[in-house]
């Protein structure tokens, strides 16, 4: 594509595209400096886009039982997060159970469970009086390549029958696509997102077409 | 990687053996995409699975063919999978972007679903660059076809007869060396690989593409699914007695989550 300018750039798509078709066969010798690349990105601190899940009560040997849960709310972003420990969490009722440590671009979290609000964390707690009511706090942004990784190892960690899972997350008001404009709108407003197996009441309306939703929750 | 959906009473996994797959490629303006979304709507198809897979970025919303009240709030995904087992068509939509360096597994998987599943073909719809294009490129058709020896053999005859134009190969090393020359589709995202794994592999695969640049690729969808159309007749033409020109674009059915594929409304302040 030509700019103003005469200059010919490659043009931006909407369809995401990486370059990628264009990467030729690796020779031995290409291997070889990419290992010694990778090499040296760990030595310096760079950290692989492993997602570790770490629970408390796991000595971290050994096969290990499925976690049993009835219920798992997961608040994803900082805004739900905040939603949680403003009206939900206590040190009283609630014990921290697990932590995810993961590093991306964006944020890095580490294992420690004293974590302060402003923080990137992504912890989970038990309901003391129920063990089997499980709830995730995600404040820090899983990358798109930590997502499905981010699912399998927790949910991977859990017994799936009779579990009942809801997730809340927070989008901007201006992505909410509507007939009117959003400036019209009362906000801020809640939508929901459901699948079959959920027979219970919602409390708020489904999220009309043509709105999605992405990333972490979606997953 | 293929998760049938659960139509209750305990029945079969769908059973894909001669159909032909129709799917799209991510690729520039969404064209492919677009046109499968209308083949989707118009022949009213029945979803029967989706792809677990962690290739594509996720996301989640409500059924986007909806019609009416009743169909709106079945859940959708990156990566669902539709029948019509009277035309032997399963189609295959894709609709989120792939994460980096993932097009390789996902194209590995997906043949060793296509070869699994007993497919007799795959169409693949995808877009290139306009801007790309060479002088001669730049006159004539936008369209564009490829076709896997294996698969040249029993339908090379047709596109003959339909006067389609093969997409052409481009010198490898340009200015330098005019006589090697390679297969290039620029913005097709995964168009080149899966085509080449499917020679490799002695897969029947087509490509159907169409040069368009970003912008309003409705147009170029029409344009798309109608070449598709004159192929595999998936609909029928009606010729207008006005003009002689078999014109379809009225017969296919643009779904409801095409609304407001440029924003919202305007806010009445603004006036």
């Amino acid at each position: 594509m030509a700019t103003f300018f005469g200059e010919v750039v490659v043009a931006p798509s909407r369809a995401g595209l990486d370059e990628e078709e264009e990467a030729p066969e690796e020779t031995p010798e290409d291997r070889e400096i990419r290992r010694e690349i990778e090499k040296k990105r760990i030595f310096c601190g760079s950290f692989p886009r492993e997602v570790d899940v770490l629970w408390t009560w796991r000595s971290g040997g050994g096969a290990e039982e499925p976690l049993v849960c009835s219920k798992f709310i997961v608040a994803i972003g900082r805004n739900a997060s905040a939603f949680l420990s403003s009206f939900i969490l206590d040190s009283v009722c609630w014990e921290v159970v697990g932590v995810v440590k993961l590093w991306n671009e964006w944020c890095r979290t580490s294992s420690t469970t004293n974590v302060l609000p402003t923080d990137s964390f992504c912890l989970f707690y038990r309901l003391i009086s129920d063990p089997t009511v499980l709830l995730c706090q995600c404040s820090c942004y899983v990358a798109e390549d930590q997502q499905f990784q981010w699912l399998e190892k927790v949910f991977g960690s859990m017994q799936k029958e009779g579990l009942q899972v809801t997730i809340l997350s927070t989008c901007p008001v201006a992505d909410y696509k509507t007939q009117e404009s959003t400036l019209t709108l009362a906000s801020p407003f809640l939508k929901a997102l459901k699948t079959k197996e959920f027979q219970e009441q919602v409390c708020c309306p489904l999220l009309e077409q043509p709105n999605i939703v992405r990333d972490l929750p979606a997953a | 990687m293929f998760i049938p959906c659960d139509r209750g009473g305990g029945s079969a996994a769908p059973d894909f053996k001669g159909f032909t797959l129709l799917m799209p490629a991510v690729s520039v303006g969404n064209v492919g995409q677009l046109a499968i979304d209308l083949v989707i709507s118009t022949l009213d198809m029945t979803k029967v699975g989706y792809f677990y897979t962690d290739c594509l970025v996720p996301m989640v919303g409500n059924n986007p063919y909806a019609t009416a009240e009743e169909n709106s709030t079945e859940l959708s995904i990156n990566a669902e999978v539709y029948s019509l087992p009277s035309k032997k068509l399963v189609v295959l939509q894709i609709r989120s972007p792939f994460i980096k360096n993932k097009y390789r597994p996902f194209c590995e998987t997906l043949l060793s679903w296509v070869k699994s599943s007993k497919c007799a073909r795959v169409v693949l719809l995808s877009s290139s660059h306009a801007y790309q294009r060479d002088d001669e490129q730049l006159l004539g058709t936008p369209l564009r076809y490829l076709l896997t020896p294996d698969l040249e053999k029993a339908v090379g005859g047709r596109m003959q007869e339909l006067n389609w134009k093969e997409m052409e190969k481009v010198a490898a090393y340009p200015g330098i060396n005019d006589t090697d020359k390679v297969l290039h589709i620029p913005g097709g995202g995964i168009t080149k690989l899966l085509f080449t794994e499917s020679c490799s592999n002695g897969i029947q695969m087509a490509v159907l593409l169409k040069f368009c640049s970003e912008g309003d690729n409705i147009p170029d969808a029409f344009v798309l699914v109608n070449y598709l159309n004159e192929w595999l007749q998936l609909i029928k033409s009606e010729v207008s007695t006005s003009n002689s020109s078999t014109d379809l674009s009225s017969q296919w059915k643009i779904p409801s989550s095409w609304r407001l594929l440029f924003g919202n409304g305007l806010p009445p302040a603004l006036f």
